[in-house]
């Protein structure tokens, strides 16, 4: 690819003037990319950087910001009882509810691996929960936990046996959010089941001459080689789950008893509701820094654990 | 070597899978069995909006369940879609889902072009940057730019809601760059020769031969604008603005509130209708949708 890429620029009439032919390319690079670059200046980096000075502000949009330097940050790490809080409900959402539904997304992208018969319909079906918008997957998970009349209560009562409050129990809130998140998987299940068919079957055939039962071919074989695909499900369920608004806000909007108020909607809370947009803005901050530490780190680990599988071919 | 002696052992592998032992006709039985339930529990929240979103009140609060409702109470759609203005938020989602949709198209093709076929110094570490963005919390961006749209005038209209959208967006750029990295240099190069510029490349040649992945971007946005219900939310104020996703808590706030009857038949049948057209387009675009997913989740 290089060798082609490096004829191709040769074409052109050679003059002595390196540089300026340099400068001309990177110029029309620049041309083209310059809607994206201009969003990154306006929409990326001025927000950024903003926001981190708003974070040492005292600003509730009505009256120009008053800089009270770090004492945003400090009351959130000592005297904030709800950003603890915040910070258990959202790594409990991120350390349990993320691997759950990353398995269960494999799992099924497993079952559909086999050769079945129809395979694209149960595709599909197991897709399309991903697709359907959250205020709606919202709305019909609501009626399905209602505690008094919704699907699963009733035919629990009709069997004598106790209803579940799915939603209002603090227990329980977490694992139904993470419930509603296992349903609709659809995105990892597309993802895992192109991984699992590029899986070369010769492996496969190999193990079977060795002796390997099927067990020992999925731990051995099957999950080595989807490695990649399950760094790239972690690390955007990863960023995903740390920013999750919509569900838990209508579901629960963080109750019962704040076992749900997510970082997302402490977040939401604090900038629109009561308007303090600088404790807001260091939330956000620390919201960005976890975020990147967490990718980092997954990344770093990534090199024990991720086979690309180069030497294979 | 392990692939070479897998290669000759194929023949008697194969043979030996053909043969439908009485094991693997269970195992192929258990299989079908597993996926029909889990496909039953998959469908069971659908199936449960479509019924409930037919039932009159006595029927909702009956136990053991009713599935299929009798007599169906059609006219909750008609109702739902008119307690709170519908029509209207249906109108007012396309008025901004399609700018943007048509934003994003424009303005991510053109720096994929710059990120795939063009060599230029810098090129690679700006990329890097480009990936990295998708990292940055939507909830960092939210704040200053909710201000900065405040001071323009623009809250409770649509603008902050397109005007972004025409400045690429680092997910399709990376999704479009895949796929116009496939396409074969030789072509470009045939242009070049024909005394083409890079513009005239890239919407002669390049474009065209790409349709697949602008339609996969295309849908993406489109979708991902219809179910958004944060920036909305920030947003939009006044009723007569709202999309479907705002009209739908809408219509549970006004119900819930007054207590009035026909509460769940009437969001589920709102429900049903926000999901409908989501529902159509994916299933003439099934084909696009799985293929646009497969190429980020793999190349990545």
């Amino acid at each position: 690819m290089t060798a082609t890429q490096a004829t191709w620029h040769r074409a052109k009439p050679a003059r002595s003037g390196m540089l300026l032919r340099e400068l001309r390319r990177i110029a029309k690079g620049l041309a083209f990319v310059s809607p994206w670059a201009l969003g990154f200046l306006f929409f990326t980096i001025y927000p950024i950087g903003a926001s981190f000075y708003y974070s040492l502000t005292r600003y509730d949009v009505l009256r120009p910001p008053k800089f009270i330097g770090l004492r945003n940050y400090v009351e959130l790490f000592t005297r904030d009882e709800m950003f603890v809080i915040v910070i258990r409900n959202t790594l409990f959402m991120v350390i349990v509810g993320v691997p759950i539904a990353l398995v269960v997304a494999f799992l099924l992208a497993s079952l559909l691996n086999n050769p079945v018969r129809l395979r694209p319909v149960f595709r599909t079906i197991f897709f399309i929960p991903s697709i359907v918008p959250a205020v709606a997957t919202a709305m019909v998970w609501l009626w399905i936990y209602n505690t008094q009349w919704g699907m699963i209560n009733t035919f629990l009562a009709s069997q004598g046996l106790p209803i579940i409050p799915f939603l209002s129990d603090p227990n329980l809130a977490k694992p139904s959010l993470i419930i509603i998140n296992c349903w609709a998987q659809g995105g990892s299940i597309v993802i895992f089941l192109a991984a699992l068919q590029d899986v070369p079957r010769t492996l496969y055939e190999a193990a079977l001459v060795d002796g390997a039962g099927s067990w020992q071919r999925f731990w051995n074989i099957t999950i080595p080689m989807c490695t990649p695909a399950i760094l790239f499900v972690l690390i955007t369920d990863l960023i995903g789950t740390f920013q999750s608004f919509t569900l838990p806000w209508l579901l629960t909007e963080g109750g019962p008893n704040n076992a749900t108020e997510l970082y997302g909607l402490y977040l939401y809370r604090n900038a629109f509701r009561f308007f303090k947009m600088g404790y807001a803005s260091a939330l956000a901050w620390i919201l960005f820094l976890v975020i990147v530490i967490f990718t980092i780190l997954v990344f770093r680990s990534s090199a024990r654990w991720v086979y690309y599988g180069g030497a294979i071919e | 070597m392990a692939v070479t002696s897998a290669a000759r052992a194929r023949p008697s592998t194969y043979a030996r899978r053909k043969k439908a032992t009485p094991s693997k006709l269970i195992r192929q039985a258990l299989l079908y069995a597993i996926l029909l339930a889990l496909s039953v529990l998959f469908v069971l929240p659908f199936a449960w909006m479509l019924s409930t979103s037919l039932k009159d009140d006595p029927q909702v609060y009956r136990v053991p369940p009713i599935w299929l409702p009798r007599p169906m109470r059609w006219r909750n759609y008609i109702e739902a879609m008119t307690v709170v203005p519908f029509g209207r938020f249906f109108v007012n989602t396309l008025w901004y889902v399609l700018p943007s949709t048509f934003g994003v198209l424009f303005s991510s093709a053109l720096p994929a072009y710059g990120f795939a076929r063009l060599r230029w110094k810098g090129r690679d570490l700006l990329f890097f940057i480009c990936l990295a963005t998708m990292m940055i919390p939507f909830q960092v961006q939210m704040i200053p730019l909710f201000i900065t749209f405040k001071k323009l005038g623009w809250i409770d209209t649509y603008l902050p809601l397109v005007v972004p959208s025409f400045f690429g967006s680092a997910y399709s750029i990376f999704l479009l760059r895949q796929f116009f990295m496939t396409i074969p240099r030789e072509l470009s190069d045939a242009a070049y020769m024909d005394g083409c510029g890079e513009l005239m490349i890239f919407w002669r040649i390049i474009l065209p031969l790409s349709r697949p992945a602008l339609a996969v971007v295309a849908l993406f946005q489109f979708m991902g604008a219809w179910n958004d219900y944060l920036g909305p939310l920030i947003y939009l104020n006044s009723m007569k603005r709202f999309p479907v996703a705002l009209g739908l808590q809408l219509l549970r706030a006004t119900y819930h509130a007054a207590g009035q009857k026909l509460v769940w038949p009437y969001l589920m049948a709102a429900s049903t209708v926000v999901i409908a057209p989501i529902l159509i387009i994916f299933f003439f675009t099934q084909r696009t949708f799985i293929e646009g997913i497969t190429i980020t989740g793999i190349k990545a």
